[in-house]
């Protein structure tokens, strides 16, 4: 019995300091995973600067992912690696050579530069990986997009209210003229078709307001009429929904890209053509995914976040038939079916290069402020007396320009001015457009 | 009477909001001058639902073009790029003003105005290890080759840019290069 008793008391202190043990050996474990930021700051830096070029710590990219490299290889040989890979494979290393067989034979650059130092604050780095950020700013984000969002909203709310506000008037006028005409109150809602007729009738027998109201309408005719016709091919304001909600914000804004990178065909020839997939995959090849905190609002409260926009990402990889996990293209190519927006008739002639490589225009002239369009819209209305408009005022830079000297002089003789105009230069000739 | 007037305003003012579709084109008066009556080739449905033309017919050069570019996309071609090829343009300040042009709108996203791999992508931590140029081992040949091929992270140009205007950036980029080293 004393035995028995001993025993258990026994496993129960034994119980107690096993716990003890447990609970420092893991409080000792989670000190260790402290991470020393400058280390990994330097690390970070260096990667950043020399390694990211071809490498992520999550993804293949040209070479393998890096996270968590120093458990799969020994330190010894990564710097040995890094530091010149080439003389590593030559030494006749099997991993080496493996991996450069793996990866296509692509040649990683010789790093002879870095220190063993350097290299390990690397290392340190792939192993810890990212520090956690507070996560204030995504918050932020979400909230400045909701707000944006309703703004149009409350527009739609105010002209609701003025509607209903005119209607009202309108009915109280009609209420007032019925009791001036003698009707006492038999109904007390007024019946609209009724007082419309009384009111044909008092407009009929007044001459004044009968030439009154009929100018009026005629005006108003004539406003409606000639309205709809100015509008007919005139597509101001055009804004298609994209197969791709691609934002030229984003691009030619936020990250002042150069539109000719994509619009190359502007400098050389009539059209500002479309780019094809190709130029989307100089960049889209590396970026994937957008930054956590992109927001594209379209307008109409519809705002695309992170999810869609990577989606629409995904599309680009779709057409261009890029297989993104295994980072090779499969040939299954798929041409994206682009929305038109600014289109001249066909019975126009125009030339982009003549504007942008010859006179120097800006695209923002006649495009609009695309840098801030999240969702392309024809700025201009593209008639003639817009494009007439500007061929008055704008002066022909002539320098350089030997071949034409002596017209160019005539000219500037015959009108009397220093410098001619596009349309003293013939720009405003019928032919010279139309032909 | 201004009840009338009233109507009519409204009416009207609700049919110019109502007729205001921006994602629509506006009607067109004889649309058949707008838009071409012969099906498009090169459209997107092209002939039979296929498209054509996407590429130039092999073996063809362009007037006024240039043979293929034929060093393949090897480490081997790479180096026979720098040993083989030269500038065939001659270094005026013509060349050089019209490559620095190209290189602002081609190159400076990313490998920065100066070269030294500093680009606004490269600032908005879009893209990350852009070398500078001075740190590299590079000539004539092998930024047109990087040019026409692209290499690691970096996609080919060749459709972007014409024949001309590479050699002039590959002018251009050799100077840069001068520069940082200095």
């Amino acid at each position: 019995m004393k035995s028995v008793k001993l025993h258990s008391r026994l496993t129960k202190t034994l119980r107690i300091s096993l716990t003890v043990l447990l609970f420092f050996a893991f409080s000792v474990s989670s000190f260790s995973q402290e991470i020393d930021e400058a280390r990994q700051k330097e690390g970070k830096k260096l990667f950043k600067s020399l390694c990211a070029s071809c490498h992520k710590l999550d993804k293949k990219l040209i070479g393998p992912a890096l996270a968590g490299i120093e458990e799969r290889r020994e330190n010894d040989w990564l710097k040995a690696w890094i530091k010149n890979n080439a003389e590593l494979r030559a030494s006749g290393d099997a991993d080496a050579i493996a991996i450069f067989e793996e990866y296509n034979g692509s040649n990683m650059t010789a790093f002879p530069q870095l220190s063993d130092k350097n290299i390990d604050d690397i290392l340190y780095y792939t192993t810890v990986g990212e520090l956690k950020k507070k996560e204030v700013v995504a918050d932020n984000a979400t909230g400045g997009s909701v707000s944006k969002a309703s703004a149009p909203e409350w527009l739609i709310y105010i002209l609701a209210a003025a509607i209903v506000v005119a209607f009202l008037m309108i009915a109280s006028l009609l209420k007032q003229v019925s009791e001036l005409k003698g009707n006492t109150k038999i109904e007390s809602q007024s019946n609209l078709k009724r007082d419309l007729h009384e009111l044909w009738q008092g407009v009929k027998q007044n001459t004044f307001l009968k030439v009154l109201s009929t100018i009026f309408l005629l005006l108003i005719g004539a406003y409606i009429v000639f309205g709809t016709l100015f509008k007919v091919g005139v597509d101001e304001g055009y804004q298609p929904i994209q197969p791709i909600a691609f934002s030229h914000k984003i691009h030619a804004g936020d990250n002042k890209i150069d539109c000719q990178y994509c619009h190359s065909s502007a400098k050389h020839s009539k059209h500002s053509g479309i780019p094809s997939v190709n130029v989307c995959m100089n960049c889209h090849k590396n970026i994937s995914e957008v930054a956590e905190e992109t927001v594209v609002d379209m307008g109409d409260g519809y705002v695309l976040g992170k999810e869609e926009l990577d989606k629409e990402i995904a599309k680009i990889y779709k057409a261009a038939g890029w297989d993104a996990d295994n980072l090779e293209y499969t040939g299954e190519t798929k041409p994206v079916k682009w929305v038109r927006v600014h289109n001249l008739p066909d019975f126009v002639y125009f030339n982009h290069s003549q504007h942008v490589t010859v006179q120097g225009l800006k695209c923002q002239k006649c495009h609009g402020p695309v840098e801030e369009m999240e969702e392309l819209y024809q700025h201009s209305p593209l008639t003639m007396g817009w494009c007439i408009d500007c061929h008055r005022e704008t002066k022909v830079d002539l320098k350089g320009n030997e071949y034409y000297a002596k017209v160019h002089e005539q000219l500037a003789k015959k009108y009397g001015v220093e410098k001619v105009t596009a349309a003293q230069l013939g720009g405003m000739e019928c032919g010279k457009c139309h032909y | 009477m201004k009840n009338f007037k009233l109507i009519i305003a409204l009416v009207v003012f609700t049919s110019i909001v109502s007729c205001n579709n921006k994602r629509t084109p506006q009607v067109q008066y004889m649309p058949d001058m707008y838009e071409s009556v012969p099906y498009n080739p090169n459209g997107a449905d092209g002939i039979n639902n296929a498209p054509v033309n996407l590429k130039p017919v092999a073996g063809t050069i362009a007037r006024g073009g240039h043979p293929a570019y034929d060093i393949a996309d090897t480490n081997e071609g790479y180096e026979l790029a720098k040993t083989t090829l030269t500038n065939p343009l001659e270094a005026t300040e013509e060349n050089l003003a019209n490559g620095k042009k190209m290189y602002d709108i081609y190159c400076a996203t990313c490998h920065g105005t100066k070269g030294d791999g500093n680009g606004v992508l490269s600032q908005r931590e879009k893209f990350s290890g852009i070398p500078n140029y001075k740190d590299r081992d590079i000539n004539a040949g092998t930024i047109y080759h990087v040019i026409m091929h692209g290499k690691n992270l970096m996609g080919s140009h060749a459709s972007q840019i014409t024949y001309k205007e590479r050699w002039q950036i590959v002018q251009y980029v050799e100077k840069l290069r001068t520069d940082l080293a200095k």
